[in-house]
């Protein structure tokens, strides 16, 4: 092992990490670039209906669109508040 | 079609290079500077005391297109059409940005579109038309993410995307590379940047101070043709006609030090 290979390995790679970093992000950008654009409307809407009925917060409510070549899925996470302070998820799955 | 989304990436210097390296080719070329507000093309020309009318000024019928072009005065087959530096970014049109192109393809055989940073109008504009796209990246996170993204707006919101012809080619320009740091491990490398972007490699552009002096003279890049950055460009060129060149600026030079400590 030469002397700039001992240097070499002594650090940690920052080109690595960015790579790494990089390849997550723009896996997820690629996927929610392909989402149907009534997406955010859908969520609002479905907010309001949820609303009507019990006090949640938009950060409560979670909406996750997959695809793969066989289907689409529609993923919607509502965190119900409860009034013992304990929290309940709905999670209504489709296709 | 010259693109990044990030901005300060070299767009324009590539522009001028690859619109002069067509054009020392033979072929008639004219280049756009589609960054209307802040032009600079003109700067990087060295012709930003010749413009008198501007892309603007043709899409309003102000002035013809022989009028607001400029004849570079390295090379007789190059033109130059500035963008407005008095307007803002809604003063251009698609249908405005087609008749100009339309206009433009009757004579030259190569039109370069320098488009702006972001993904804007202009930005838009530059892209809705094209054929081919240089996507301009450095080796660096927001660089490498906002060309993913741009990627992405070509194959969806380009004109070739809408009329669900053939997708516009794709061509990556990795630039400010420094094979030094790849190899500490300070940068990304070529093969990481092509295996996130998925795209073809043009050529890699080395960082290199002569862009800087070139730019400051008003002289595009490839004309140095001493300069590491301007023999990377010519290749870009040579490679974008077709021919093949082995890539260069990739690996570390080997000097005193690299043989004293590298080993073998």
């Amino acid at each position: 092992m030469s002397l700039l290979d001992y240097f070499k390995t002594s650090k940690t790679s920052s080109a690595s990490l960015a790579k790494e970093r990089l390849q997550i992000l723009v896996a997820h950008e690629r996927t929610s670039k392909n989402q149907p654009s009534y997406l955010p409307e859908l969520q609002d809407e479905l907010l309001n209906v949820v609303r009507k009925y019990t006090n949640v917060t938009q950060d409560a409510i979670f909406i996750n669109f997959e695809q793969d070549e066989h289907q689409e899925t529609l993923e919607l996470n509502i965190m119900l508040p409860d009034d013992n302070d304990k929290k309940k998820t709905k999670s209504i799955l489709g296709k | 079609m010259v693109t990044s989304g990030k901005g300060g990436v070299g767009k324009t210097t590539t522009s001028a290079a690859i619109a002069m390296g067509l054009a020392k080719k033979g072929h008639k070329t004219a280049v756009i500077d589609f960054d209307v507000g802040l032009r600079n093309l003109d700067l990087i020309m060295g012709c930003e005391r010749r413009v008198v009318y501007d892309f603007i000024n043709v899409v309003n019928g102000e002035a013809t297109l022989h009028q607001a072009l400029i004849k570079d005065k390295n090379c007789g087959q190059l033109y130059i059409l500035p963008a407005s530096q008095t307007r803002d970014k809604d003063a251009l049109s698609k249908e405005g940005v087609e008749k100009v192109l339309n206009e433009l393809s009757k004579t030259f055989k190569y039109i370069v579109c320098d488009s702006p940073a972001g993904i804007e109008k202009g930005a838009h504009l530059a892209m809705y038309f094209a054929d081919d796209a240089f996507v301009v990246t450095n080796p660096e996170v927001s660089s490498v993410r906002d060309s993913d993204r741009m990627l992405g707006l070509m194959s969806s919101k380009s004109r070739r995307a809408e009329k669900n012809q053939e997708p516009i080619k794709e061509y990556l320009v990795l630039s400010r590379y420094s094979p030094e740091r790849v190899k500490l491990g300070e940068m990304l490398s070529v093969e990481d940047v092509q295996e996130i972007l998925s795209l073809h490699l043009l050529g890699v552009v080395p960082e290199s101070k002569s862009v800087l002096n070139a730019s400051n003279a008003g002289i595009p890049i490839i004309l140095d043709e001493k300069s590491d950055a301007g023999q990377a460009y010519a290749d870009i060129v040579a490679r974008y006609l077709g021919e093949e060149k082995p890539h260069r600026f990739i690996e570390t030079k080997r000097g005193f030090f690299g043989k004293l400590f590298g080993g073998k």
